[in-house]
């Protein structure tokens, strides 16, 4: 099975994921082969056998909901590549 | 003998006893890292300043009479790890001026230890990888010989602690990254069990798999520093409220009474016939040591666990790795006003090769249309997997393997084949698809180069994987050689 560039690129479109078209063309062949490899999952067989999402046993863990301090605003806003009055300032999402 | 070489133990001792102090042992560490670094680049980050307050503060607890048994002792953070303060990048662009508004739960417990924290340790970027040549800033060098990778993700935490860097170090394992660089550097790596120690605080790559550990110098060293790191923590949902062992008193010998399998599977063909030969004599020399071994264990999935795990991995990284937008933290694009193309580009600069390579291939594992094929079928075989491991791990206390199916392999010479590259976790990765225990001992050398053991237990049973460790180290004499940087 061979990956065509178009679903590379739909790929990459849903991760929003930029690629250069050299990018792309390696994608094709790398991940072509890749899958290529693991299709010897299929002959497994797998019927009745449940999918574990998880190691542990562990469902729905609750805490008491209690009022606790959060990190300080101007600590965690240091990192923000662009900030206006105390918020993340991102680009206009609606054109 | 200088005081870089020292265990952890060693160090302890000469601490207690006011025959040196943290200061002392600190400065020794740190002109070793001043001596070494030229060859190994095993820091991303050095915290010299740090240190030197840390080992201030250690020795006045000291002298105070407050001590444990990690006091005023020079360990290293893998920069995967959040340090309050600190630069954590993860060995990439994207996160290379990112400053952690806090502490991961790791680095809380090992501060109240009284850590000396000497620096932030290189890595694949993300920790995707085996040799540490992912790193966007420069590859690690082994110690044993300067041509060859350390492994991966953790190979600057296992040179730094191989070549005298630091006494001790933490590394994350999410297919092998503790044990592979453990085994290439010949030092002790330890994974602990899924949940026995917080991931709070450390930057998700594949959460189902993920876990902190430590590389030390020796057995002992590991069980001193999971006394300090494991335990339950609120903040991180997946770990488990089960009571901490003190994990020295499983430092014992003898191993009669207990049973060893070794299952056919890991013996792959193609694997390295020294590495084979290794793995069977310190088969033996556990045999001699008392335990009843079955040399002929099957576990039939074995070779499904490679395509599992690099399917669901980079589906949990691809879902992890969104939240690199350039909005709250990390690059950020800024040449454009537009939203999707500020995303889009933001990741394409700020990410390496592997890690696009694996958030596409985790993409489209989970895309409409594929899902069945790839993610959920790999989930199936994954619980076979973990049922296989499960049987035989009721039959027997642990199982042994090679670590790695062949010694350290030289820079670049992977690099262009990314399945390759994959195959160097052969052995480790199933042991995260189950999220149970392991650990990789120094087990012998070819060539030089060395090899390791891997031991693996059930699930929370780290004391049995050190108990049959310890008994194996104290047996044999590969863990004092030391490498001729």
């Amino acid at each position: 099975m061979k990956l065509t560039r178009e679903e590379v690129r739909h790929i990459a479109i849903l991760a929003r994921l930029g690629l250069s078209e050299a990018e792309v063309e390696r994608f094709q062949e790398e991940l072509s082969h890749i899958l290529e490899n693991f299709e010897v999952l299929q002959q497994v067989d797998t019927t009745d056998v449940s999918p574990t999402a998880h190691p542990i046993p562990t469902h729905n863990v609750l805490r008491e909901d209690e009022a606790a301090p959060s990190l300080p605003k101007a600590e965690v806003l240091a990192n923000a590549p662009r900030q206006e009055a105390g918020c993340f300032k991102v680009h206009a999402v609606l054109e | 003998m200088d005081l870089w070489q020292l265990t952890i133990h060693e160090a302890h001792e000469l601490l207690k006893g006011k025959e040196i102090s943290s200061l002392e042992l600190t400065q020794a560490v740190l002109q070793s890292i001043g001596q070494a670094e030229e060859k190994i680049h095993a820091f991303v980050t050095i915290t010299e300043d740090l240190a030197f307050k840390q080992a201030d503060r250690a020795d006045k607890q000291i002298r105070n009479g407050q001590m444990t048994p990690l006091t005023g002792i020079p360990g290293v953070i893998k920069d995967v790890i959040c340090t309050k303060g600190i630069r954590t990048t993860c060995s990439s662009r994207m996160l290379e001026n990112f400053i952690p508004p806090y502490d991961a739960d790791v680095v809380e417990r090992l501060n109240a230890y009284g850590i000396v924290i000497v620096g932030k340790s290189n890595m694949d970027e993300f920790a995707m990888g085996s040799s540490t040549e992912n790193s966007a800033f420069f590859p690690t060098y082994n110690p044993w010989d300067l041509t060859c990778v350390p492994g991966g993700s953790s190979g600057g935490s296992a040179a730094a602690v191989a070549a005298g860097e630091t006494i001790y170090a933490l590394g994350s394992d999410t297919g092998g990254s503790i044990r592979q660089p453990a085994g290439f550097c010949n030092i002790v790596g330890l994974k602990p069990t899924y949940g026995r120690v917080s991931r709070y605080g450390l930057v998700a790559f594949a959460s189902s798999f993920d876990q902190i550990g430590p590389l030390t110098k020796d057995v002992t060293d590991s069980a001193l520093v999971m006394n300090a790191i494991a335990g339950y923590d609120p903040r991180d949902s997946t770990s488990l409220p089960y009571p901490v062992p003190d994990y020295t008193r499983a430092l014992i010998g003898d191993l009669h009474g207990l049973r060893l399998g070794v299952p056919r599977e890991y013996f792959i063909p193609g694997m390295h016939p020294e590495v084979e030969q290794a793995i069977r004599c310190a088969v033996g020399k556990l045999e001699q040591l008392g335990a009843k071994v079955d040399w002929d264990v099957s576990l039939p999935s074995t070779p499904y666990a490679l395509p599992a795990y690099y399917i669901i991995a980079p589906s949990e990284a691809s879902a992890n790795l969104a939240r690199y937008d350039g909005v709250k933290y990390g690059f950020s694009y800024q040449d454009t006003s537009n939203m999707w193309e500020a995303m889009g580009k933001t990741k394409q600069f700020g990410f390496g090769p592997e890690v696009k390579r694996r958030i596409m291939l985790g993409t489209y594992a989970l895309s409409a249309g594929y899902y069945d094929a790839y993610y959920l079928k790999a989930q199936k075989v994954r619980t076979l997997i973990r049922e296989e491991f499960s049987q035989a791990l009721g039959r027997f206390d642990a199982l042994l393997t090679p670590t790695s199916p062949s010694p350290p392999f030289k820079l670049g010479e992977k690099v262009a084949d990314p399945l390759q590259m994959y195959l160097s976790d052969v052995c480790t990765l199933p042991i995260n698809i189950a999220g149970i225990p392991a650990i990789s001992v120094p087990a012998g050398f070819s060539d030089g180069l060395p090899i390791g053991l891997q031991i693996i237990g059930k699930p929370f049973a780290e004391e049995v994987l050190l108990h049959i460790a310890f008994a194996y180290e104290q047996a044999t004499e590969w863990h004092k050689r030391r490498p001729p940087i």
